[in-house]
């Protein structure tokens, strides 16, 4: 194929992807250097009240916002460097937090708090959800023919449920005296508050997203299960390899590349958790990378956005995620320059 | 039974365990959906009862006078296997058996709109008026014993206005797909066939794009967006818009975000397409547009219909683009729904909630029953051979 006629059919695509990705991301760069405030300015005033026999008067200062001449507020931009990121990072109570030896108040610091959770998050997950995708594929596959289409569509079901609303619906289970809180306070007779404390929305949360993405690995290890060699698996039934010895030698194996697959999908997807805060209002509790930049962008009270802030915890967010595919970039690397 | 070879055979303890965790599994995944269906359609009390028979039998909601007799419990059911039936086996034979050659896309359109709105008459129009005329002919069967009431659904869709958000929603998901995939078939189809040294960077660039939270992005767009109207005068003069609140512009961004997934997704499909039936169009003297549009065109439908279903899930799920950049005026179902729970004061309101919860996933229950087989080959063809 001619370059140009490969540039024809690329172009709108890439011309999209450079437009709304890649120049945002220049553009979130240099909003993460620069700081757009209103501009004030102070004016002193008379100002008096009632008073007998004369008007009490006095002069006081004010500051107030300069309008232009349409009568909107004049805002200046200016370079502020690191300022943005270190409001986001805090040195200073990290620092403080560091020096008395108390490691858990550096997890009060809204950007560290976020970290902590994004990455323990992804972890937990991740093995899980490998682990659970199996099971079901290895079950659907050992199951009648008749029962594998009403088991994979129920299967298929957590994956393409909206995930707002997929937290949501675990969280009414567990919400209050929800029937699955009711349940356990039946069975440990205590009381039992899962939306009190951090901990308990954390595991809510982890367990949700097991039972979001575990139907889309199930899927894709089903299909990879087809194609095992049949031969392979007669000959290590000849050669005395026992059910387990069979499953980890052939057929784990086998579904290596898909294994790496799912977990690099799972990395990318956990690695911005967002929806779970939303769903289970954990916001008081537990937030994520992704959460604390919405956050910033989100309205304040007086309706300000603090986008000089969004863009740095963007930038730290953007900067682990490029730490986190560092390994797989580099393999790719040296697979094409093999090839 | 007898195809498998008896060493493979297994011992009783393994079937049992592996049938349980099948079992086991499928009540975790499907309880929680099923369980906010249940509590969507009964009064308050009931739906945050703590036990839950109170729960599914809803006693209060019956003593209301709201309720299900059985002959109407057995006449839904049967209605809801029918349906699921004819979504799961029949309407992809039929799309494919009357759709002109070409315009299975469109056939498949049509089918799914036809088969939503045919489940929503059979639903909402016929099944009630059937069930109010033949319960009170049948005594003891046609007496309410199941508490049942469908005003939150009112409450959500009639006097709160749902239906504008529902519009947005499918405005924008129509937007989306139709775009996203008219772009990404060309460019997937370069990228499948061109084995250059650029479209493998490309790729590995789609890939980092992948990765990026959709939080990075917006933060680039936010200000851009509000302040469009100031710097695109210069271009467009006095009637640049303010992109801000604009659907068609976060259209626009959502095709965008999802163009390096859907990209791959296509290159593995058009992989799975021998070139050889290209390059036989090219001998005969067509160009590659030529040879795209006569010859790849008619063959490429399974694999846009895939990745159309994972464009619609991406724009109709979407909630962090959406609620950044529309306002309230235009906003869609999803992040519409944080507003119930914003003011979920009262339990009122907070089964109002559960309603609009239902309502958005209602849609896409209908699409994995139609679609089931596309959603798992789509998967597998892209996972497996990429």
């Amino acid at each position: 194929m001619k370059f140009r006629t490969f540039a024809a059919f690329v172009g709108p695509s890439l011309l999209l992807m450079m437009i709304f990705i890649a120049a945002p991301l220049v553009s979130v760069l240099w909003q993460s250097f620069h700081l757009t405030q209103n501009v004030f300015e102070t004016v002193e005033t008379e100002r008096c009240t009632p008073g007998f026999p004369n008007a009490v008067c006095e002069t006081i200062t004010v500051d107030r916002p300069v309008l232009d001449e349409n009568g909107e507020i004049q805002t200046v931009t200016s370079f502020v460097g690191w300022q943005s990121y270190s409001r986001v990072l805090d040195p200073d109570a990290l620092g403080a937090a560091i020096s008395s030896g108390d490691w858990w108040s550096i997890l009060n610091i809204d950007f560290w708090g976020a970290l902590r959770f994004t990455l323990t998050f992804t972890l937990v997950t991740l093995p899980l959800v490998i682990g659970v995708g199996l099971l079901i594929a290895i079950t659907v596959n050992n199951a009648v023919k008749t029962i594998r289409g009403p088991a994979i569509f129920i299967s298929l079901l957590p994956f393409i449920i909206t995930p707002v609303i997929g937290a949501l619906s675990i969280r009414w289970l567990f919400v209050g005296d929800g029937i699955l809180t009711a349940l356990m306070e039946s069975w440990s007779g205590q009381d039992i508050a899962m939306f009190a404390q951090g901990w308990t929305i954390e595991l809510l949360m982890m367990f949700y997203r097991v039972w979001h993405v575990a139907p889309f690995a199930f899927v894709i290890f089903y299909a990879g299960l087809q194609t095992v060699n049949m031969d392979t698996l007669e000959s290590a039934i000849i050669d005395g390899a026992s059910r387990f010895e069979r499953l980890r030698y052939v057929i784990v194996p086998h579904l290596m590349p898909l294994i790496v697959f799912i977990a690099l999908i799972h990395l990318m997807d956990s690695y911005r958790v967002f929806e779970e805060v939303i769903g289970f209002r954990s916001e008081a509790h537990r937030i994520s990378l992704q959460w604390l930049t919405f956050d910033y962008l989100t309205p304040d009270d007086s309706g300000n956005r603090s986008v000089s802030r969004a863009s740095a915890s963007s930038m730290l967010t953007m900067v682990g995620i490029v730490i986190l595919l560092v390994p797989l970039l580099r393999r790719t690397w040296r697979d094409h320059k093999g090839s | 039974m007898s195809s498998i070879p008896r060493a493979m055979q297994q011992p009783l303890g393994l079937k049992f365990a592996s049938y349980g965790f099948l079992a086991f599994w499928c009540l975790i995944a499907a309880f929680p959906i099923f369980w906010v269906a249940v509590m969507s359609v009964k009064t308050p009390v009931d739906a945050f009862a703590s036990s839950p028979l109170d729960v599914v039998f809803g006693p209060r909601t019956l003593g209301n006078g709201d309720g299900m007799s059985v002959f109407s419990i057995l006449l839904l059911l049967t209605l809801l296997v029918l349906t699921y039936r004819v979504g799961a086996r029949h309407l992809g034979k039929w799309v494919e058996q009357f759709s002109p050659p070409g315009l299975v896309i469109i056939g498949w359109i049509i089918g799914s709109i036809i088969f939503a709105i045919g489940a929503a008459f059979l639903m909402f129009g016929i099944y009630p008026f059937v069930v109010d005329l033949i319960d009170p002919i049948l005594g003891p069967l046609g007496r309410p014993v199941l508490g049942l009431t469908t005003e939150h659904y009112q409450a959500v869709w009639v006097d709160n206005e749902f239906y504008t958000n529902f519009l947005n929603s499918m405005l924008v998901t129509a937007g989306v797909v139709t775009i996203s995939l008219t772009v990404g078939t060309l460019a997937g189809y370069g990228l499948a066939r061109s084995g250059s040294n650029l479209a493998f960077w490309l790729l590995i660039m789609a890939l980092i794009f992948r990765a990026l939270p959709h939080s990075v992005l917006v933060t680039g767009y936010l200000p851009a967006f509000i302040n469009s109207a100031e710097f695109l005068e210069p271009i467009l003069g006095e009637s640049a818009p303010t992109l801000y609140g604009q659907p068609w512009a976060v259209i626009v961004v959502l095709v965008s975000i999802n163009q390096p997934f859907t990209i791959w997704m296509l290159r593995s499909f058009f992989q799975n397409i021998p070139s050889e039936l290209d390059e036989a169009a090219r001998v005969d003297g067509c160009s590659h547009f030529g040879a795209f549009r006569r010859v790849i065109m008619p063959v490429m439908w399974p694999g846009v219909i895939t990745t159309g279903l994972f464009s619609f899930l991406l724009a109709y799920n979407d909630y962090l683009v959406t609620a950044l950049l529309l306002d309230q005026q235009n906003q869609t179902m999803v992040p519409a729904i944080t507003g119930y729970f914003n003011r979920e004061t009262t339990t009122t309101d907070q089964v109002e909630a559960v309603a609009a919860a239902v309502s958005i996933i209602a849609p896409l229950f209908l699409l994995v029953m139609v679609f089931q087989r596309q959603i798992v080959s789509g998967l597998t063809a892209g996972a497996v051979k990429g």
